[in-house]
């Protein structure tokens, strides 16, 4: 876990799991049917990040407001550690992503990738490509009056 | 002049459990769920997440649900939960320029590359109350093109290549945090901004408009308005890199201002930024307009004593939660302040009596 590629990979499914919708993440869970043995290093805690923006987009930065984030960290009963950051504050969701994160860097990973990570990966994209789709209906096409005289 | 008063316990919880029964409403309707304010009431949502400062949809409907729908209470709700989380930290700036966006517009450039996208706008209906509405009408699917894969490229941007705009100093400046240190001044671009997207709408749309109607002029162009998401990113110490913690929706508007340009600047445009939470874009609008005209001492231009460009007046007056804390508490008792006014009142109009009567005596004795 301690090449380039694995803390980018690790960085990809954290991402994933932060934004995932939680109803969907638990079903995908469940369904996978795996609840190892864990305990907590840190419990469940929502909390607030203050997110920041730049003056004018590109500038220096200021802050823009709080946003709520619940974080945990667990470690398996063979010591691999895992941590949830997660959107919201639901602690059953950090808690499932902390023990994907964990997981994920296991002999589990590659069952668990197809089963869990693959289709949230799926339903983020097509729910971005509904949106940019619906967006481009509405781009607007112009066109330039003929004036009668010559 | 406070003192302690005891009483009205049983008239407060009375007075409460009946604001429980009115603020549910005629039970023969049915209840409003958040899941049903959070999609349909979702620019109510927007404005509690921006002015509460704090972007969490869920909560925003429940304090919309809780204050029967009068915003300001409302953020004054999510206002009071902020406080209670402890602060895991802050992000790294949100690259807008990577923005996904649903709605993309620029009133300078027609042809702007990306386009002018609408997206789910207001402009160009008609204003006309729509009864279908009335009705639990099915909503046909929105038409569908060809999705845009690429990031769409600032405006500014392009004025920026040409240098006929000025450039945002780059910098990684730790941005001061009102919620942090109180506001004090001058305070700042970075704490403006803050103030600013957290103001009252209607406090910074009075603000912006008034620069329109020449307190303060800037002649500002909507050079981009876009509204979409971005991924936010924060550093994680235990793992020693940065992950997305979540994605965030946000309105950006980006006004291109005219300057003369002095001895050392040669003439190009100027900028104002607004950037809000949600759906915001008349909040974004107002805020571009009202940062461009504070920012009149650093781009040399004079004072005009216009309102929008005292930056105390603007920012010690745009919180409508600081400022309705202060109206409001005129309403709770103040018996004891009063009584004393009361008082003082009574005794100089005695002695008005008494001295119009030792007058009127002393003509009828002369």
């Amino acid at each position: 876990m301690n090449t380039l590629d694995s803390a980018e990979d690790r960085k990809g499914w954290m991402s994933l799991l932060a934004c995932a919708d939680e109803a969907r993440l638990t079903e995908l869970w469940k369904n996978f049917g795996v609840d190892p043995d864990f305990k907590f290093l840190r419990a469940p805690e929502a909390g607030g990040v203050m997110v920041r923006g730049r003056m004018g987009s590109s500038g220096a930065p200021f802050n823009l407001g709080e946003m709520t984030v619940t974080r945990c960290a667990l470690s398996l009963a063979d010591g691999t550690v895992g941590h949830g950051y997660v959107q919201g504050r639901s602690k059953g969701k950090a808690e499932i992503a902390a023990k994907i994160d964990a997981l994920m860097q296991t002999g589990a990973a590659e069952a668990l990738s197809a089963a869990v990570l693959v289709p949230l990966a799926q339903a983020r994209q097509a729910k971005k490509t509904s949106r940019a789709s619906k967006a481009a209906a509405t781009k607007v096409e112009f066109f330039t009056m003929v004036r009668g005289e010559d | 002049m406070y003192v302690a008063v005891k009483g009205g316990e049983r008239a407060i919880a009375n007075a409460h459990a009946w604001l429980a029964e009115e603020r549910r409403g005629d039970t023969d309707v049915a209840q409003l769920s958040l899941a049903q304010i959070r999609e349909q009431l979702s620019l109510a949502v927007n404005r509690v997440m921006a002015e509460g400062s704090l972007y969490d949809p869920e909560l925003a409907a429940l304090a919309i649900k809780q204050a029967r729908g009068d915003l300001i209470e409302a953020i004054f709700l999510i206002r009071a939960y902020r406080t209670t989380l402890p602060r895991f930290g802050y992000s790294r700036p949100v690259e807008t320029s990577e923005m996904t966006c649903d709605r993309r517009i620029s009133a300078t450039f027609k042809d702007a590359p990306g386009g002018q996208v609408l997206g789910p706008t207001f402009d160009y209906t008609h204003r006309l109350l729509d009864f279908k509405l009335a009705a639990d009408g099915e909503v046909p699917e929105a038409p569908v093109a060809e999705p845009r894969e690429q990031a769409t490229p600032h405006i500014t941007a392009f004025l920026q290549g040409e240098d006929i705009i000025e450039r945002e100093p780059i910098s990684d400046a730790v941005p001061g945090d009102l919620t942090r240190e109180p506001m004090g001044f001058p305070a700042g671009r970075a704490v403006r901004l803050q103030s600013l997207t957290r103001g009252d709408e209607g406090f910074i749309l009075g603000m912006a408009y008034s620069t329109q109607r020449g307190y303060a002029r800037n002649h500002a162009f909507v050079g981009e308005l876009r509204i979409g998401t971005v991924p936010v990113e924060m550093e994680i110490p235990e793992l020693g890199f940065a992950i997305e913690v979540a994605e965030v929706e946000l309105t950006e508007c980006e006004t291109v201002n005219q300057f003369k340009g002095s001895k050392k600047v040669p003439p190009q445009f100027t900028r104002g930024y607004g950037l809000v939470f949600g759906q915001s874009e008349r909040k974004s609008i107002a805020m571009a307009l009202v940062d461009r005209a504070l920012r009149w001492e650093e781009l040399g231009e004079e004072n005009l004593g216009a309102p929008a460009q005292d930056e105390e007046f603007v920012l010690s007056h745009s919180d409508n939660i600081q400022a309705t804390g202060f109206l409001e508490h005129i309403k709770l008792p103040h018996y004891v302040d009063f009584q004393s006014e009361l008082e003082l009142v009574r005794k100089l109009r005695r002695e008005a009596a008494e001295l119009a009567e030792t007058l009127a005596s002393r003509e009828t004795a002369e």
